[in-house]
């Protein structure tokens, strides 16, 4: 379409990823670095997949058309367990790294703690997924013509948008989740993960439908949202505290001489 | 992973197996590439640009297919989604609807024109005074008849062709495409009475860029900035090709300038045509009639001119170039002036062009002669004594030859730009009395069906080749009458000159191969193994001058082949020796050129009759001298150069309303500011929502 559906669109799907980037990582280089090496673990993923489906694309007949599409099925399924296997392997060099942190430091205490590490891999993920889903997208919404001559939905790039921010954020909330799971031995919730991020990648299929895909997308991600803001230590009273502006006496009142 | 994970694997599997996915990539699933379109580009000369140009990042517009002139108040005035792109059928192609797009050329971002295969009845871009400015007739040199003051040559001429477009003009073709991009106006644009149409809106991507701006000029001192700047890019390029020449009578290529005791009687025709739109010019009867009738009568003196050889030499002259200004005869006559070639302007006895002979009222062909150089006494002698030659030529054919009642100056031909330099005895032949017959003068309707080119049906392409048409038989009578006027007036045996006879076997083979079906067998003997010809007739515009004679164009080098042909001896030289003549005693570079060609049509299993063939047929360059003299505002020579390109293409797509854009650039505005807002609130409260902490001592902040 042109500039102005391109900014739009971009805003959409990184606004909420580069606001948090702003407020709350980018004072902190080590932050960054864990949040860079998050999204490398994320591209090395998406690179092992890829390879996969690229072989097997070349192997398997290329004229036939339901071949086609139930190897597009498997390419999406082993990219979401490489995804999640890449998670898992991402968090158990994030606690050989803060033990050998700990001990090279001066000071008693973690320079950053693992529930933090879980929220900036996760948003590290998310960026890096983020931009292979719609930077492709973006450069042709630049141009002067929008999709529908061949009868596709016009809402393609808006739709694309939405889609990317609800994955930036469930990426950074899985991650959260997941590595609470992993730290806390809860196998179970691991599995609800997975199988989330699974259902939310399948129900991209349902496109062009796009209210069947992105409605359901937005419900997950707001349940995950939820579960990961009590994982990381979030409680409906602090809410309501925060937003009734009572936090001030709140602070007073617990704060204990250390 | 557990048992849960692959259960549930299987089930999504199962489920969404049949569903349906595409994955192409997301600008084919936006663009419709438009792929049979010409473009018109840009043209210069020394005081003009004319043509088309489309803005650098193309021209975008809401389509329209216009159905009557009064319909195009709807993209002019009416229509409320402006920029339109106006798709015309060729009847609407004329100059008063092109002419108002033109004055509002804000509200159209371009034209698209479907040709049809019928031609309309009548068609002429070009201008009605053809080459007015740098023929002979002038302020000095019969000022009566300058500037088509007697007899307007073409009055069909619209001029489109030399009109300057802002906008860029593509010509589609009656396909399939078309088809698709009417129906994309159809489904989304096309408006109800009264209602304006929905977005989203069918639309017309058109990219012509053209580099070259103002006039030649301008162009050739850009393009003399390349040698200092870091990123070279020429801008333009001078227009021109080759001339062919032959002579009955060899000359020795290193010997140029005057020969003293020698008269040559010229005998020309050009090649080349135009139309609006970019190389594809067809030239049925404004230049194939006249050439294709000069190589039958080159055929038809061959044989006895060897036996019984005239007094005078006879040239052929075959001239490159002529619809710009007469690149290619101005040439000639600047080298001939110059001493550079083998001849020079006093060597010339007299000229005969051979002009657009193809469309003659019953039997008449009109001799038209320069009234102004008749005033001179010896002069009109020698015209008298030439025109009885012709006239009395037409033993035993249908042609009458009549020269024209009125003091009428000669129609735009070579024999000007001769004329220009010296005063020569010559005749233009013309199927016209005053203003051309030609109704497509200039035009890509210039074709097959123009000439009255007519084949029965289910015949196979060689059967068409070897079927003598009737356009083929009046053609071949002319070309005797020619053949026989150019024998007498090299002052040729008088007894021998009833046997002079053009074949029509030979001109309508010939017809065949230039104006249907170039890839034929008659022609692949007559050409060198290794150059491939197209199906379709060769292209009939000059295009830009290249100094390599292997980057001639593919008419030229036809030309050069056939004239060797007709002209020339086979010999028995094998391939080698054809390479290197010189090597051998008999033979030499100097006087003769050498030609290896195919013999036969290449079929499987036949012997090999590739031979070689000697002819004193030559090509020399037609690059106009204003480009070697550097005066690029001359007002005498042609200075015709055509703008370079980047990249030219058409495109469709879908464009969406303004309103929706701008929803989507606000909504992601918003949730950008949203975004923003909530997590800085998140930021700075994060002591207080994040502070039921699992693990109390390590907390960090």
């Amino acid at each position: 379409m042109t500039l102005s559906v391109f900014f739009g669109c971009t805003f959409i799907a990184f606004g909420p990823a580069i606001s948090l980037f702003l407020f709350t990582i980018a004072r902190d280089p080590l932050r960054v670095i864990f949040l860079i090496a998050g999204a490398f673990f994320w591209l090395c993923s998406l690179l092992l997949s890829s390879l996969v489906w690229f072989i097997t694309v070349q192997i398997s007949n290329k004229e036939s058309s339901s071949q086609q599409k139930g190897l597009l099925i498997f390419g999406v399924v082993l990219s979401v367990v490489l995804q999640e296997t890449f998670r898992f392997g991402y968090y158990k060099l994030l606690k050989k790294a803060n033990e050998g942190l700990l001990m090279l430091s001066a000071e008693e205490t973690m320079p950053i703690s693992i529930q933090q590490l879980a929220y900036v891999s996760g948003l590290g993920f998310g960026f890096m997924s983020g931009a292979f889903s719609v930077v492709n997208i973006l450069a042709d919404s630049a141009g002067p013509g929008t999709i529908g001559i061949h009868g596709d939905s016009q809402h393609y790039f808006l739709s694309s948008a939405f889609m990317t921010m609800a994955i930036i954020l469930l990426h950074m909330f899985w991650g959260v989740v997941f590595f609470d799971a992993c730290e806390k031995q809860l196998w179970w919730a691991l599995a609800v993960v997975i199988s989330s991020h699974l259902i939310v990648s399948c129900l991209t299929f349902q496109n062009p439908q796009y209210v069947g895909s992105l409605v359901p997308t937005y419900i997950i991600m707001f349940l995950m949202g939820f579960w990961a803001f009590i994982c990381a230590g979030g409680s409906l009273r602090n809410l309501k505290l925060c937003l009734t502006c009572k936090d001030k006496d709140f602070l007073l009142a617990h704060t204990r001489p250390r | 992973m557990g048992l849960v994970p692959s259960k549930w694997v299987l089930m999504l599997l199962v489920c969404w197996l049949c569903k349906n996915v595409n994955s192409s990539s997301v600008a084919q699933k936006i663009y419709v590439v438009v792929k049979n379109t010409v473009p018109c580009v840009r043209l210069l000369n020394a005081t003009h640009q004319i043509g088309c140009q489309s803005s650098i990042s193309g021209d975008t517009g809401v389509i329209h297919v216009l159905e009557s002139e009064a319909d195009l108040e709807w993209p002019l005035s009416k229509g409320p989604n402006p920029p339109y792109m106006v798709l015309l059928e060729s009847s609407l192609f004329t100059r008063s609807i092109m002419m108002k797009i033109k004055n509002a050329s804000s509200r159209v971002a371009g034209v698209a024109v479907v040709i049809p295969t019928m031609s309309p009845p009548e068609f002429s871009p070009h201008t009605t005074c053809p080459n007015e400015n740098t023929g002979v007739y002038s302020d000095s040199y019969g000022p009566d008849y300058a500037h088509c003051n007697t007899t307007v040559w073409n009055p069909r001429g619209n001029g489109l062709s030399y009109e300057e477009f802002d906008f860029p003009v593509f010509s589609l073709k009656e396909d399939n495409e078309t088809e698709t991009i009417k129906q994309c106006y159809v489904d989304h644009n096309l408006v109800e009475n009264g209602t304006t149409p929905q977005y989203p809106l069918c639309a017309l991507q058109l990219f012509s860029h053209m580099s070259a701006v103002t006039d030649t000029a301008t162009c050739m001192r850009r393009n003399d900035v390349i040698n200092f700047s870091i990123n070279p890019e020429m801008v333009c390029d001078p227009l021109g090709d080759f001339n062919v020449w032959g002579t009955i009578r060899p000359y020795n290529k290193s010997e140029l300038g005057h020969r003293d005791n020698d008269s040559v009687v010229i005998a020309a025709a050009r090649l080349d045509s135009r139309a609006f739109f970019w190389d594809v010019a067809t030239g049925a009867e404004g230049s194939v009639s006249g050439f294709i009738t000069l190589l039958a009568a080159a055929q038809a003196l061959r044989d006895v001119t060897r036996e019984s050889p005239p007094t005078h030499n006879i040239l052929y002259a075959f001239f490159q170039g002529e619809a710009f200004d007469y690149i290619g005869s101005s040439r000639m006559v600047y080298d001939m002036e110059k001493g550079k070639f083998v001849i020079d302007l006093n060597n010339v006895h007299s000229l005969i062009e051979v002009g657009q002979v193809g469309l003659r009222n019953g039997s008449e062909l009109f001799l038209h002669t320069d009234p102004v150089s008749r005033m001179n006494d010896s002069i009109n002698d020698q015209v008298k004594k030439l025109v009885t030659n012709l006239q009395s030529s037409n033993a035993g054919m249908n042609v009458s030859l009549v020269e024209p009642g009125v003091s009428q100056p000669l129609p735009p031909s070579s024999l000007q730009r001769f004329l220009l330099a010296q005063n020569i005895p010559g005749v233009v032949l013309g199927d016209h009395r005053s203003a051309f017959n030609n109704k497509y003068y200039g035009s890509y309707y210039d074709n097959a069906a123009n000439l009255n080119l007519h084949y029965p049906d289910n015949l196979t392409t060689e059967e068409q080749l070897e079927f003598v048409t009737e356009t083929a038989m009046a053609l071949s009578d002319v070309a005797t009458v020619v053949a026989r006027a150019l024998y007498k007036q090299a002052g040729g045996n008088e007894s021998q000159v009833n046997n002079i006879n053009a074949d029509p076997k030979t001109v309508t083979q010939m017809l065949f191969g230039f104006l249907v079906h170039a890839n034929n067998s008659w022609f692949q003997a007559r050409i060198p193994p290794d150059m491939k010809l197209e199906a379709s007739p060769p292209n009939f515009y000059v295009g830009i001058a290249s100094p390599l004679l292997a980057h001639a164009k593919t008419l030229t080098k036809i030309v050069q082949y056939l004239l060797a042909n007709l002209t020339g001896t086979a010999t028995n030289l094998t391939q080698d020796q054809c390479k290197k003549p010189d090597d051998l005693p008999d033979e030499s570079e100097q006087m003769h050129s050498y030609f290896w060609i195919r013999g036969t049509f290449p079929t499987n299993g036949t012997a090999n009759n590739t031979l070689c063939v000697r002819a004193s047929v030559r090509m020399s360059q037609a690059l106009s001298p204003a480009f070697d003299l550097r005066e690029f505002a001359s007002k005498t020579y042609s200075t015709w150069t055509e703008s370079r390109w980047k990249f030219i293409e058409a495109r469709m797509f879908l464009v969406a309303s303004r309103d929706l854009e701008m929803l989507t650039l606000g909504v992601g505005v918003a949730v950008l500011f949203t975004s923003l807002l909530v997590t800085y609130f998140i930021s700075i409260k994060a002591d207080v929502l994040f502070s039921s902490v699992r693990e109390p001592a390590s907390a960090a902040y």
